[in-house]
C-alpha cells in the first residue's frame, strides 16, 4: 500500500533523511522508533507534504505518486497525519472544522457531502467510543485543550476521516498512563484490514497497547534495523546503541 | 501561503460596474450657491437652509486635519460635484413598482431586492444612489408598529419637528472639518425613529451606492430611539471602479434616550482602488451616539472596502448605567489604508464600554487602530474593556495601535489587551492535511479570528459578512 524507496529529505541545507526504504502492506501496523534527531518527525512531515523540504526518491500510496501532490490532495488520497503538536485555531468551532475536513476528503473521493444535522449524530457516535464529552464540538479547534484532549481530538479526526494510511507522530507524547491507554485503545479500534498505520514513537509503552506487526529503528536518516515486537523489548533493555557517524 | 497572498493582492472588486442612469448634477465646486441649490432642490424649510449656511460659513474657517496615519494626495474640494441624483423619468413615484428599471436592475445586480413581495429575511431597505434615496421598502408595515423609517429628505418634509429637534445634537456642525462639510452639503441618508416603548419589528437597512463620476457622497443618517424603544439598523455600501478617488464624508447620529437600545451595523465595501492604489473611495465619516440612562448603543462594523477608511464610531455614555459597544473587523489589502477605531466617553455613573477590534492586513496595506477611552470625573464606577487584535497576511503590510486612555475618576476600571499574529504555517499545514485547500484554510482561519465580531451581526448578515470576507480574501485557487 505504502511504498518508500530511497527517500532523502533536506531542510535548510541539512540532510535529515538519507535514503529511507519502507513498504507497508494493507492492514499492517508498523512502528518507527529512534533517538532524538533521527528524522522521525521529518519523515512524517515529508509524507504528509509539508513545505520546506527538498526531497528525492519515490513514495507511492496505492500506486499514486505522493510526492507530486499538495498536502490536501494527499489527504484526499487517504493519508492522515496525527500531529505531535496539534495547532490551535481560535474562533473556529471544532464541529465546523471536523465537518469541513470530512467533506473536503469526501469530495476528493467523489462521495456526497454530509449535512450538518447528519454530521452531528455521526460525530457523537465516534466521540462516545473515545469517551469524549460532546462539549468538545462547540469549542474552538484545540484551543485551551489539555495535552490529552488534543491527542484524543486527533484520534477522533482519524476515526471520522477513515484514512487508508494513518501516520501517528508521537501520539503518546505528553500523556499520562491513563490518557495513553484511552488514546491507544482508540487507535487499536481503528485497526482494519483496509487500513495501514505507521506509528512513530519514542517510548515502548504505547507499543504494548497497540501491537505493531513490524518495528523499525530509524537512525541517522535511515532505517537501521527491522524486526518484530521483540525488538521493542531489546531497545528497552539496551537503548538505541552507540551513535554511529553518518556516512557523508 | 505566498500564493494566497498573491491572490489576495490581485483580487477583483465584484461591484465595480457602472449603471447608465440619467443623472442630474450640480456644477463642480463648493460655494454658498451650491449649498442654496441643494437646499432648494430638496425643497427644504428655511431653518434647515440657515443651518446649512451656518455650517458652510464655519467650514470656511477650518483647515483639513492632517493627523491621520495615512498618506494621500491633497483633495481639491472645488473639483467635485456636491449633488448628483438619478433623473426622475416622470412624476413622483406612487409605488415601488414605478422605480426606474435601470435602478432596479442596479440593485438586483447588487443582490438587494427592492420588491416587497420578496420578503425573505424581513428587512426593510432604504436604497440610496448618489445623493438621493430611490426607494424605501416596508414603510407601511413599520408605520403600523409606530416606527418611522424613510429617507432623510422625506423626514424633513413629513416629520420636520423631529428632525429639527435632534439634527446636530450629537454631532454639531462645529465638531470637525468633515462634519461641517457634510452639514453644509449633505444630500440624503436615512431617518429612523422608534417612539417610546416600541420594539422595531424588523431590521432596518440602508444600501448606499455611489454611481455618478467625480461626485462626493455626503449622507446624513439620524436614528432616534425614545425611552424604552429598540432599533436595529444596518448599512451596506458599494461603488463603481474608477481611477479617481471619490470622497464619501457621512455623518451618522444616534440618539438613544433612557432605557432604549440602538444596534448599528455596517458592512462597508466601497471600491478600494486597484492593486497599485489608483482610485477608490475616501471614506471619512463621523459616527457618534449619545446614550441616556440604562440605554445601550452598539456599533458593529465590517470594513472591507475604500482606499482610505477614517472613522471612529463613538458613544457618549451620558446617562447612568449606560452601555457602549464597538465591534469591528477591518480588512485592508493591496494599498488600502485604514485609520479606524472608536471613542467611548464615560460621563454617567456605572457606565460600561466594550471594544473589540480585529484588524486584518495583507499586501502593502497599512492599518491603524486608534481608540479613546475617556472617563470623566463624574463617571464613578465606569468600566471599559478593550481588546485589539491584528492579523497580518504576508510581510509587506503593517498594523499599528494607538490607544488613548484618559481617566479622571479613580474608581474606574480600564483594561486594554492587544495582540498581533500571523496566519501560521502550522495552522495552514494542519488544515491542508485535513483536506482543505490553502484558500479554504486561510478563509477559515481569518473567519475564526473575526468570530467575536461576526457573532454580533444580525443573523441575516452574519453569513453575508463571512461571504464578503471570503470574497475579499479570494482570487482563484492558486
Amino acid at each position: 500500500m505504502l511504498h518508500i524507496e530511497n527517500l532523502t529529505a533536506t531542510v535548510a541545507d541539512k540532510t535529515v533523511l538519507r535514503g529511507v526504504d519502507l513498504d507497508i502492506g494493507a492492514g499492517e501496523v508498523h512502528a518507527i522508533m529512534g533517538p532524538n534527531g533521527a528524522g522521525k518527525s521529518t519523515l512524517s512531515n515529508v509524507l504528509a507534504g509539508r513545505e520546506g523540504y527538498t526531497t528525492t526518491g519515490v513514495v507511492t500510496l496505492d500506486g499514486i505518486d505522493l510526492l507530486a501532490l499538495a498536502p490536501e490532495e494527499r489527504a484526499g488520497a487517504g493519508l492522515f497525519l496525527a500531529f505531535q503538536y496539534p495547532t490551535e485555531i481560535p474562533g473556529v468551532g471544532n464541529m465546523y472544522f471536523l465537518r469541513t475536513a470530512l467533506n473536503s476528503v469526501r469530495r476528493a473521493q467523489g462521495l456526497d457531502e454530509i449535512a450538518a444535522v447528519d454530521f452531528l449524530g455521526l460525530a457523537k457516535e465516534h466521540m462516545a467510543r473515545l469517551d469524549m464529552d460532546p462539549a468538545f464540538l462547540s469549542r474552538s479547534v484545540n484551543e485551551g485543550f489539555s495535552g490529552g484532549e488534543k491527542k484524543r481530538n486527533e484520534v477522533l479526526q482519524m476515526s471520522l476521516l477513515e484514512p487508508r494510511l494513518a501516520i501517528l507522530d508521537e501520539i503518546d507524547s505528553g500523556l499520562d498512563i491513563d490518557a495513553m491507554r484511552i488514546v491507544a485503545s482508540g487507535v487499536e479500534n481503528l485497526r482494519s484490514p483496509e487500513r495501514s498505520m505507521l506509528i512513530i514513537t519514542h517510548y515502548p509503552q504505547l507499543l504494548d497497547f497497540v501491537r505493531p506487526d513490524y518495528v523499525h529503528v530509524l537512525r541517522n536518516g535511515r532505517i537501521e534495523r527491522t524486526g518484530g515486537h521483540e525488538l521493542v523489548r531489546e531497545l528497552e533493555a539496551e537503548g538505541f546503541g552507540p551513535a554511529t557517524v553518518p556516512v557523508p | 501561503m505566498s500564493d494566497v497572498i498573491e491572490e489576495l493582492v490581485n483580487r477583483e472588486y465584484a461591484y465595480g460596474f457602472h449603471s447608465d442612469i440619467a443623472t442630474d448634477v450640480a456644477p463642480k465646486g463648493l460655494s454658498e450657491d451650491v449649498v442654496r441649490l441643494i437646499s432648494a432642490k430638496k425643497n427644504e424649510p428655511e431653518w434647515l437652509l440657515e443651518w446649512r449656511l451656518g455650517a458652510y460659513e464655519h467650514f470656511l474657517t477650518l483647515e483639513e486635519p492632517q493627523w491621520q496615519n495615512v498618506t494621500r494626495p491633497p483633495i481639491d474640494y472645488q473639483d467635485m460635484h456636491y449633488w448628483a441624483a438619478p433623473k426622475p423619468k416622470g412624476p413622483a413615484l406612487k409605488s415601488l413598482d414605478e422605480v426606474d428599471p435601470e435602478i432596479r436592475a442596479t440593485f438586483d445586480k447588487l443582490g438587494i431586492s427592492l420588491a416587497e413581495q420578496e420578503r425573505l429575511s424581513g428587512v426593510a431597505v432604504d436604497a440610496i444612489i448618489d445623493s438621493v434615496s430611490v426607494a424605501t421598502t416596508f414603510k407601511a408595515a413599520l408605520a403600523e408598529a409606530g416606527v418611522i423609517f424613510c429617507s432623510f429628505s422625506d423626514a424633513v418634509q413629513e416629520h420636520p419637528d423631529l428632525v429639527r429637534a435632534y439634527l446636530g445634537t450629537v454631532v454639531p456642525y462645529r465638531d470637525n472639518f468633515f462634519a461641517a462639510l457634510n452639514s453644509a452639503v449633505f444630500s440624503d441618508g436615512s431617518f429612523a425613529f422608534g417612539p417610546a416603548g416600541t420594539r422595531c419589528p424588523m431590521e432596518l437597512s440602508t444600501y448606499f451606492r455611489i454611481n455618478a463620476a467625480q461626485t462626493g457622497q455626503f449622507e446624513r443618517t439620524l436614528i432616534v430611539a425614545e425611552e424604552g424603544a429598540s432599533v436595529s439598523y444596518l448599512e451596506g455600501c458599494t461603488a463603481p471602479m474608477r481611477d479617481e478617488n471619490q470622497l464619501h464624508a457621512a455623518v451618522v447620529e444616534l440618539v438613544a434616550l433612557d432605557d432604549s437600545s440602538i444596534k448599528y451595523s455596517t458592512v462597508q465595501n466601497w471600491y478600494p482602488g486597484d492593486a497599485d492604489g489608483v482610485g477608490g473611495i475616501y471614506n471619512f465619516v463621523t459616527k457618534r451616539g449619545r446614550a441616556g440612562a440604562r440605554a445601550k448603543i452598539s456599533w458593529t462594523q465590517v470594513e472591507t472596502g475604500s482606499a482610505i477608511t477614517w472613522k471612529y464610531p463613538s458613544v457618549i455614555l451620558q446617562g447612568d448605567d449606560s452601555i457602549g459597544e464597538f465591534y469591528s473587523v477591518a480588512v485592508t489589502t493591496n494599498r488600502q489604508q485604514a485609520d479606524t477605531g472608536t471613542k467611548m466617553i464615560h460621563i454617567g455613573k456605572n457606565t460600561t464600554s466594550t471594544i473589540v477590534s480585529k484588524g486584518i492586513s495583507a499586501g502593502h496595506a497599512q492599518q491603524t487602530y486608534r481608540g479613546l477611552v475617556k472617563v470623566l470625573r463624574s463617571a464613578t464606577g465606569a468600566r471599559n474593556h478593550t481588546q485589539c487584535d491584528s492579523l497580518l497576511l504576508g510581510s509587506e503590510c503593517g498594523a499599528h495601535t494607538f490607544p488613548y486612555i484618559e481617566v479622571k475618576n479613580d474608581t474606574a476600571q480600564v483594561e486594554h489587551e492587544a495582540s498581533t499574529s500571523k496566519v501560521s504555517d502550522d495552522q495552514l499545514f494542519y488544515c491542508r492535511q485535513r483536506g482543505l485547500t490553502e484558500e479554504d484554510a486561510t478563509a477559515m482561519i481569518v473567519n475564526g479570528f473575526c468570530r467575536e465580531v461576526f457573532d454580533e451581526l444580525p443573523m441575516e448578515y452574519a453569513v453575508e459578512a463571512q461571504a464578503l470576507m471570503r470574497l475579499s480574501l479570494e482570487g482563484a485557487v492558486g
